[in-house]
């Protein structure tokens, strides 16, 4: 996947150049916001990762313009500022989603890598199958092995986004938004009582675990 | 500007003094004018009987008669002046020795003052001889059949002496207003404005470092006194926010400095040598976990701080409590569950507020999160009941009440105020995880919503109360 990272802290784009190149995605670094939009405007991006406050041009213009010129690459603002005010403006500029400084790596790599992904899958399928998991959305159904499996409306919602973006790390913080609809940060470990919860009903009785913690940065959902 | 006129009260007295002096000038030319214009008319109206009377005289016994009666009125003291000339306009007789030439050409009234000198007052006795002759005068001029000429008059009084009048009561009205202003400066500077430098001087003194100054009340209860209330509770809050001020960054000093050197330690001892790369990762993982912790809370104390200088209205919309309530409940149910505590929700009346969802939310998840921890080591103690933690919504009156109830060791009644403030941990907490800023939070969140937090509680167990004013529409 190609990055561009338009951030006017050379030292942490350096750090977050080098750790997206660990995980595989290659990354170009404007250091402004002008660049920056002349780059973004080659159109040769999967996702951007915008700063909020840059040099010569803001950040939230830099994607409301590409927005107006068409372009839908995603977007991913990360900003100092991380009141819900804050996020509401990001998002009406064009961000695709929002993340407040300080930052964990591992919270900004889950939700680039899901940003691509979103934009792949255009049309959302009505029925998501990992291994011998099967949800339908259309039915409120989850069936394992043949089996059927009863589960809490809230528990179907948070399968379904693990389901949906199967095989990607997704972090506490995402599940909170996603599944919850709030944007705090999630106190103690109220998110990984549920997941334990979730993980009894999909995985007791059967030989493989399907949903996996992934270490210092969330949950993963895949076969085998 | 000269010293002096740099007080408030020397500018007020002057500009009084002009004031006042204009006012004065004008009233005494418009009096002046007035007088001497009634005046006028009164003389005219004696010129005019005196000639009427002279006429009857005259047709009754001829110019013989007339003569007579005139020498008669002439010589008394302090008499109008009379004159008989011939048709040429010598004199023939009266008390008139010469008067400005020309009067006698005319007919009826002298259009205008003239000049005039009496029998024997060539150099007037009467003021010591320091008025030189003439007087001004005006006068009525007849024509008789005969062609001779008579001429009734009154002396206008002697103009110098009306205007030295006029000059000397000005100067004593002026005089007085001088000395007015005089007490005016006096009495408002020395006195009233004296204050406001009592004011300014006990400023200083708070300015300079005294910050338990305060400014002087008399207890007159005037307009003096109600600035210096004001100042001083202003002051005082000042103190208060002052005093909160240094509680919190005692606070964070000695929160945030207590991981930070924990941090530090543990990167020290994953560099001394004999730490293997299980260790050092170990440590690394550590660090990072504590540093999250500092990280959330210096998001809460922005949070918190954002929150009390305003935050924007744009941000609220109309929410449910209930379903916030219900969300909350649903969030950590299972969390309870995992601590043996039972988290029931109850909702009496489902109510709608204007508010931030992701505010009130955030704040109820605070509460309910303290009262599971809280509550979950209730049945380790002798006494203990089933740990249990309600929520409930109702109304009450005008207010919706969101409380969280638990029957965990509580919070006494002393401490129950402490406990909402900014990383106060209460002794009981101090062992459990957490930033101290929850309740502060909580508290914020409500105070932003225009409601208020309410901790109450018997001998045990805590009731955390969000209560939300509600609006007509609700």
């Amino acid at each position: 996947m190609k990055i561009l990272v338009i951030e006017d802290d050379s030292e942490a784009a350096s750090f977050v150049k080098k750790a997206f190149a660990e995980a595989g995605h290659t990354t170009d670094v404007a250091p402004d916001g002008e660049t920056g939009f002349t780059l973004a405007q080659t159109g040769s991006y999967d996702v951007l990762v915008v700063d909020r406050m840059l040099p010569r041009r803001d950040g939230l213009s830099v994607i409301s313009e590409l927005r107006a010129g068409g372009d839908t690459t995603p977007a991913l603002v990360l900003s100092a500022l991380g009141e819900v005010d804050d996020r509401v403006t990001g998002l009406r500029a064009g961000g695709d989603d929002y993340l407040t400084k300080p930052y964990a790596f591992s919270e900004l790599l889950a939700r680039v890598e899901v940003l691509r992904r979103r934009v792949g899958a255009k049309e959302i399928e009505t029925v998501y199958k990992v291994g011998d998991l099967e949800l339908d959305r259309l039915s409120h159904s989850v069936r394992r092995g043949g089996q059927d499996i009863t589960l809490q409306p809230r528990e179907f919602r948070l399968l379904e986004y693990l389901m949906r973006h199967a095989g990607q790390v997704v972090t506490r913080t995402m599940l909170l938004e996603n599944v919850w609809d709030y944007h705090f940060d999630p106190q103690t470990n109220v998110i990984d009582v549920h997941i334990s919860r979730l993980r009894g009903k999909i995985e007791r009785g059967f030989e493989t675990p399907v949903l996996h913690t992934v270490r210092g940065a969330g949950y993963m959902l895949k076969a085998g | 500007m000269p010293a002096i006129m740099r007080t408030t009260a020397a500018r007020l007295s002057a500009l009084y003094l002009i004031l006042f002096a204009i006012c004065a000038v004008f009233l005494v030319v418009y009096m002046t004018s007035l007088s001497v214009r009634m005046l006028t008319a009164q003389t005219r109206d004696a010129i005019h009987e005196e000639v009427a009377s002279l006429d009857l005289a005259y047709q009754r016994g001829g110019l013989p008669r007339l003569v007579r009666v005139m020498e008669m009125r002439a010589r008394q003291p302090g008499a109008n002046l009379y004159l008989i000339a011939d048709a040429t306009g010598s004199i023939l007789g009266g008390n008139v020795e010469s008067l400005e030439p020309g009067v006698l050409d005319t007919t009826g009234w002298t259009t205008r003052p003239f000049a005039y000198q009496r029998y024997g007052e060539t150099r007037s006795q009467q003021d010591g001889g320091r008025s030189p002759g003439p007087h001004d005068a005006v006068a009525q001029v007849l024509r008789l059949p005969n062609g001779m000429i008579l001429l009734v008059g009154r002396d206008l009084g002697e103009p110098e002496k009306f205007r030295k009048v006029v000059r000397r009561s000005l100067m004593a009205a002026l005089g007085m207003m001088g000395f007015g202003a005089f007490l005016i400066w006096f009495f408002v500077g020395r006195h009233a404005l004296k204050r406001i430098d009592s004011v300014s001087e006990a400023s200083n003194e708070i300015m300079g470092g005294d910050l338990t100054r305060r400014l002087p009340v008399t207890g007159a209860g005037d307009e003096f006194d109600r600035l210096s209330e004001n100042l001083n509770s202003m002051l005082d809050r000042i103190a208060a926010l002052n005093e909160g001020l240094r509680q919190v960054s005692d606070n964070i000093a000695h929160d945030l400095k207590t991981p930070l050197t924990r941090l530090r330690n543990r990167a020290d001892a994953a560099l001394s040598g004999d730490a293997d790369d299980a260790a050092c990762r170990e440590a690394l993982e550590q660090t990072i976990a504590e540093s999250d912790q500092l990280i959330r809370t210096f998001n809460a104390i922005l949070m918190i701080s954002r929150l009390e200088a305003g935050y924007s209205a744009e941000s609220t919309q109309t929410i449910e409590l209930d379903a916030t309530l219900a969300d909350v409940v649903e969030l950590y149910e299972p969390l309870a569950e995992e601590q043996g505590v039972v988290l029931v929700g109850t909702t009496k009346e489902a109510l709608r507020i204007e508010g931030n969802r992701e505010l009130i939310g955030q704040a109820l998840s605070n509460i309910v999160d303290n009262a599971i921890k809280y509550s979950a080591r209730a049945d380790e103690e002798p006494a203990g009941e089933a740990p249990r933690v309600t929520v409930s919504l109702e109304r009450s009156k005008q207010e919706a009440r969101l409380v969280v109830t638990d029957n965990g060791p509580g919070i006494p009644a002393s401490d129950r105020e402490r406990a909402t403030e900014r990383f106060v941990r209460l002794e009981a907490s101090r062992t459990q995880p957490g930033s101290g800023l929850g309740l502060s939070l909580a508290k914020a969140v409500m105070k932003f919503h225009g409601g208020r937090l309410e901790l109450s509680g018997g001998d045990r167990g805590l009731s955390v109360a969000m209560v939300f004013p509600l609006g007509k529409t609700a």
